[in-house]
């Protein structure tokens, strides 16, 4: 199992490489001008300079290689000095993968979006699986019970009805009806006590709610899915030919058999929340990863473009293997040596 | 008697608020809500209005504009006029004379050093300034003394408030960027997030794309003010819904640039806890009419190209098709389904101020679709067997192109109606605003390269003299594939006359007369009908009722006097 996971993570570096040149070359293409959403009041000349002082005149080939150093070798040098205090090397001069639009280093404003986006979009997975996993097992168990219905009903609502509907119905009726809970997230909120702790509870409801039903509609399928399968299955009927208590047979025996898929489905889901909610955190102006991402294509901002997809691929790939090697843990028939 | 009751009330209320006002900080927290969040607080390193005006609470120019588009000092004691000696009888220099006592909010002195620096900032080549155009013509400034700072210019310059007036041009602080100048700039991320300024607040967090928090200036200049002792400053989200945080759930104070239908505003304001606020400048949207022949047979060399004047195209040359389409546009109807009390009816391209606006064009206020056809049988085009005017072989048929956006789109479908009653034939277009504002001139679909034969967008001026905009129909302006498609003339107008008043506006001082040049410009333009002006449109924010003292101005930063702003009952 060691030696796949560590050929899987070889395989992985080229992999990656050619995906950051992938996603280079497919911006580069793209039209795109940082200097489009400048007032048309700003002349031309002065546009051409701004796209000079940010190294748009340099042929294409010398930018992907400068992005690369800045990525591969100047940042994870710096977070070394950041987290140990020593000085490697010239590190005045060292340059980082710097924003078009904030000028300010890309993996710093990635920092500083993470606590929101998982807080916000993070917790509201789990809510969703917390939500997602009983209705699973109780529609399978009672198949075509009024609860199934209900859960079939739910589940096909929470998938089909898109988030900018659900958030902007919950602020219809939460925040400018009812009063109760604020439209507009405070990301410089600190929480204290339990009066500061009340408010981010308050806070969060909505847009973790809005993501929770659209995440527990998805998998509370799956899990019924499963755990149909499993019910069918000769060890179930053992089991209760041994006399084991309905209750052992059904949460130990099927569900643990059944989580197998659901439990490949959920980390391969968990990239996503990196990736942040672009659409709930918009409504709620959560202003997360997300925000920034969309933020970044409308400015034409490429770096932070770059880096960010850059880092959803890294996660991407990494949770694939994380998946693979969860498999092998939940289902030891699976060896992958 | 019921009258003078009620005075007394005022007063009373007045002497209220103004009690309200007698201490800094005393109104506790202002919270403001922009939908496009701020990237930076260095506005020199974006030229966006949404940077610039986040800015304008820290940074300050020399020099503001009010509401009325009047300019008035800030940091000097007085506005420099050839008449008081501080502009040079030939127009060669400005000399500004700074307040004395003026502080950094570090404590440290302002003095006229900050402005030299400013400009050596803005203008390095290496720097990529975005307001550099706001020195042009500058070739130095100096500090005669602590408190003096003189702006000589290359050539006499008529209107010489540019450098260090308004919002965009305001002045850094020499001993914060003094290690940031040119390729470095982008580097000093601690100052651009958090610049030191003279103005009322401080930057204690900033958050790029996210939320500004600042503090009342200890260091301010006015004791009592600013009344709030912080403001949080959010960005994100859309622009419905910054509406909504105001005028319906009253989360926020003010928020920004609401662009969205009339009746959803009208509808949110019914809510009772805000009101909208409106104010005019110079956009005006507009429709070019391509003066070159857009034929897409054309090579690249042709196509919309102007070729000193042998390319023109078949029809919109003829100032009589124009008339028509102009005659045939009822923009009460456009103002009323699109823009509300955002947008006001205008038969200018020049709309304001005053003293520029022409009012020989106004007869296009009323929609004449009988007249509009009267012109085009009068001047040969008459229906053909489809019903589509035509004359000599050539037909009436045009693109009509604009950016992607619902109100360009709903005014896009109604100006097609018209036109076809008319016996036009219309084809219409939409691009996304960030490739057709995009300037690529890699593109066919950017707006300078004009692949259509009428396109629609808005564009304005900063600050309140006309001169450099109306320059911008200078025939050496016309953009094409020897510029890289760059320049302003995007309708390809060349008509000698007018560079001649253009030229001429250049050396003349004198406001009235400077006033009559540009209406004789405007109306030439408009009467050649190159460009056929639609709609005249403000700039729309909202403000809680609970908030007293704003101004809404779109001639500078709207919170250019947010240090007045307080809280009322």
């Amino acid at each position: 199992m060691f030696t796949y996971t560590l050929r899987r993570l070889a395989f992985a570096v080229p992999t990656l490489l050619i995906i950051s040149f992938i996603i280079f070359v497919i911006l580069d293409m793209a039209p795109n001008d940082p200097t489009a959403s400048l007032p048309l009041t700003i002349p031309p000349e002065v546009r051409q300079q701004i796209r000079d002082a940010l190294g748009l005149d340099q042929p294409m080939p010398i930018r992907y290689f400068k992005w690369c150093v800045q990525f591969f070798w100047n940042e994870p040098v710096n977070l070394i000095e950041q987290w140990t205090g020593w000085t490697i090397g010239d590190s005045e001069s060292r340059l980082r993968v710097i924003s078009w639009q904030t000028r300010s280093p890309v993996v710093d404003l990635i920092a500083e979006r993470m606590p929101q986006t998982l807080w916000v979009v993070g917790m509201s997975y789990v809510v969703g699986i917390l939500i997602a996993i009983p209705i699973g097992v109780i529609s399978a168990y009672k198949q075509y019970s009024w609860f199934d219905q209900f859960g079939t009903l739910f589940s096909m609502a929470g998938f089909s009805v898109p988030t900018f509907f659900t958030g902007l119905l919950f602020i219809v009726i939460f925040s400018v009806n009812l009063q109760w809970f604020p439209s507009v997230y405070d990301t410089t909120h600190r929480v204290t006590d339990w009066d500061s702790f009340w408010f981010q509870v308050r806070q969060m409801i909505m847009p973790v709610m809005v993501l929770a039903l659209f995440n527990a509609s998805q998998i509370s399928r799956f899990m019924r899915a499963s755990m149909l399968d499993n019910l069918q299955q000769d060890y179930v009927r053992t089991a209760r030919a041994k006399g084991l208590r309905e209750r052992a047979v059904l949460l130990i025996h099927v569900l643990r058999n059944s989580m197998i898929p659901v439990v490949t489905v959920i980390a391969l889901g968990v990239p996503q929340i990196f990736g942040g909610a672009i659409i709930t955190e918009q409504i709620f102006r959560v202003n997360g990863l997300g925000q920034l991402l969309i933020v970044g294509i409308q400015s034409a901002d490429i770096p932070l473009v770059q880096t960010l997809t850059f880092i959803f691929a890294v996660l991407i790939v990494l949770f694939n293997l994380v998946a693979d090697v969860l498999y092998g843990i939940l289902d030891p028939r699976i060896r992958y040596d | 008697m019921r009258l003078t009751h009620l005075l007394g009330t005022a007063v009373v209320l007045a002497l209220g608020a103004s009690a309200a006002m007698a201490e800094r900080g005393a109104d506790g927290q202002l919270n403001i809500i922009y939908w496009q969040a701020p990237s930076t607080m260095n506005p020199f390193l974006s030229g966006g209005t949404k940077e610039v005006e986040a800015a304008s609470m820290v940074l300050e120019p020399l020099a503001s504009y009010d509401q009325d588009g009047n300019i008035v000092p800030r940091l000097v004691e007085q506005l420099p006029t050839v008449e008081n000696g501080g502009v040079a009888a030939d127009l060669t220099s400005i000399t500004w004379k700074i307040k004395p006592g003026i502080l950094w909010s570090d404590g440290t002195p302002f003095t006229a050093n900050d402005a030299v620096f400013t400009w050596q900032y803005c203008t390095h080549p290496e720097g990529g300034c975005s307001q550099s155009s706001y020195f042009d013509g500058v070739t130095s400034v100096e500090a005669v003394d602590d408190l003096t700072v003189k702006v000589i210019f290359a050539e006499p310059k008529p209107y010489p408030y540019t450098a260090f007036a308004g919002s965009e041009s305001p002045v850094l602080q020499a001993a914060q960027f003094a290690d940031c100048l040119g390729a470095k700039a982008p580097e000093c991320t601690d100052a651009n997030f958090g610049p030191i300024g003279t103005g009322p607040f401080v930057v204690t967090d900033f958050k790029p794309n996210d939320v500004i928090s600042l503090e009342a200036n200890p260091n301010y200049r006015e004791a009592d003010k600013p009344a709030f002792g912080s403001v949080l400053f959010k960005g994100g989200g859309d622009a419905a819904s910054a509406a909504r945080s105001v005028l319906e759930t009253g989360e926020f104070d003010y928020a920004w640039n609401l662009q969205i239908e009339p009746e959803i505003l009208t509808q949110m304001e019914a809510a009772g806890k805000g009101s909208v606020v409106v104010s005019f400048q110079t956009s005006v949207e507009r429709l070019h009419l391509n003066q070159t022949n857009a034929d897409s047979g054309l090579s690249a060399e042709e196509r919309s190209v102007y070729n000193d004047g042998n390319n023109p195209h078949p029809f919109l040359t003829d100032p009589e098709v124009g008339k028509a389409l102009s005659m045939a546009i009822d923009r009460e109807l456009l103002v009323e389904v699109g823009y509300g009390k955002t947008g006001q009816v205008t038969c200018n391209v020049l709309p304001a101020p005053e003293l520029y606006a022409s009012t020989a064009n106004d007869g296009c206020k009323t929609q004449d679709l009988e007249g509009a056809k009267a012109v085009l049988d009068a001047a040969g085009w008459v229906p053909g067997g489809d019903g589509v005017r035509e004359k000599d072989g050539v037909r009436l048929s045009v693109l009509y192109q604009t950016s992607t956006n619902s109100v360009r789109q709903g005014t896009q479908a109604l100006i097609k109606q018209w036109w076809n009653e008319l016996g036009v034939e219309v084809e219409l277009r939409n691009i996304d605003a960030s490739v057709f504002f995009g300037g690529d001139p890699a593109s066919p679909d950017t707006f300078q390269k004009f692949y259509a034969d009428i396109e629609m967008y808005t564009n304005n001026f900063s600050g309140a003299d006309p001169e450099a905009y109306m320059a911008n129909w200078r025939c050496s302006e016309i953009p094409g594939p020897g510029t890289q498609w760059q320049g302003s003339n995007i309708q390809r107008f060349c008509k000698p006359e007018y560079d001649a008043l253009v030229d001429e506006m250049a050396k003349t001082a004198d406001l009235a007369t400077r006033g009559e040049l540009a209406k004789a410009m405007n109306d030439m333009i408009i009467q050649e009908y190159s460009i056929i002006p639609l709609i005249h449109r403000g700039g729309t924010s909202a403000h809680a009722n609970t908030l007293g003292g704003v101004k809404m101005t779109d001639w500078d930063s709207e919170l250019w006097n947010i240090a007045d702003w307080h809280r009322v009952e």
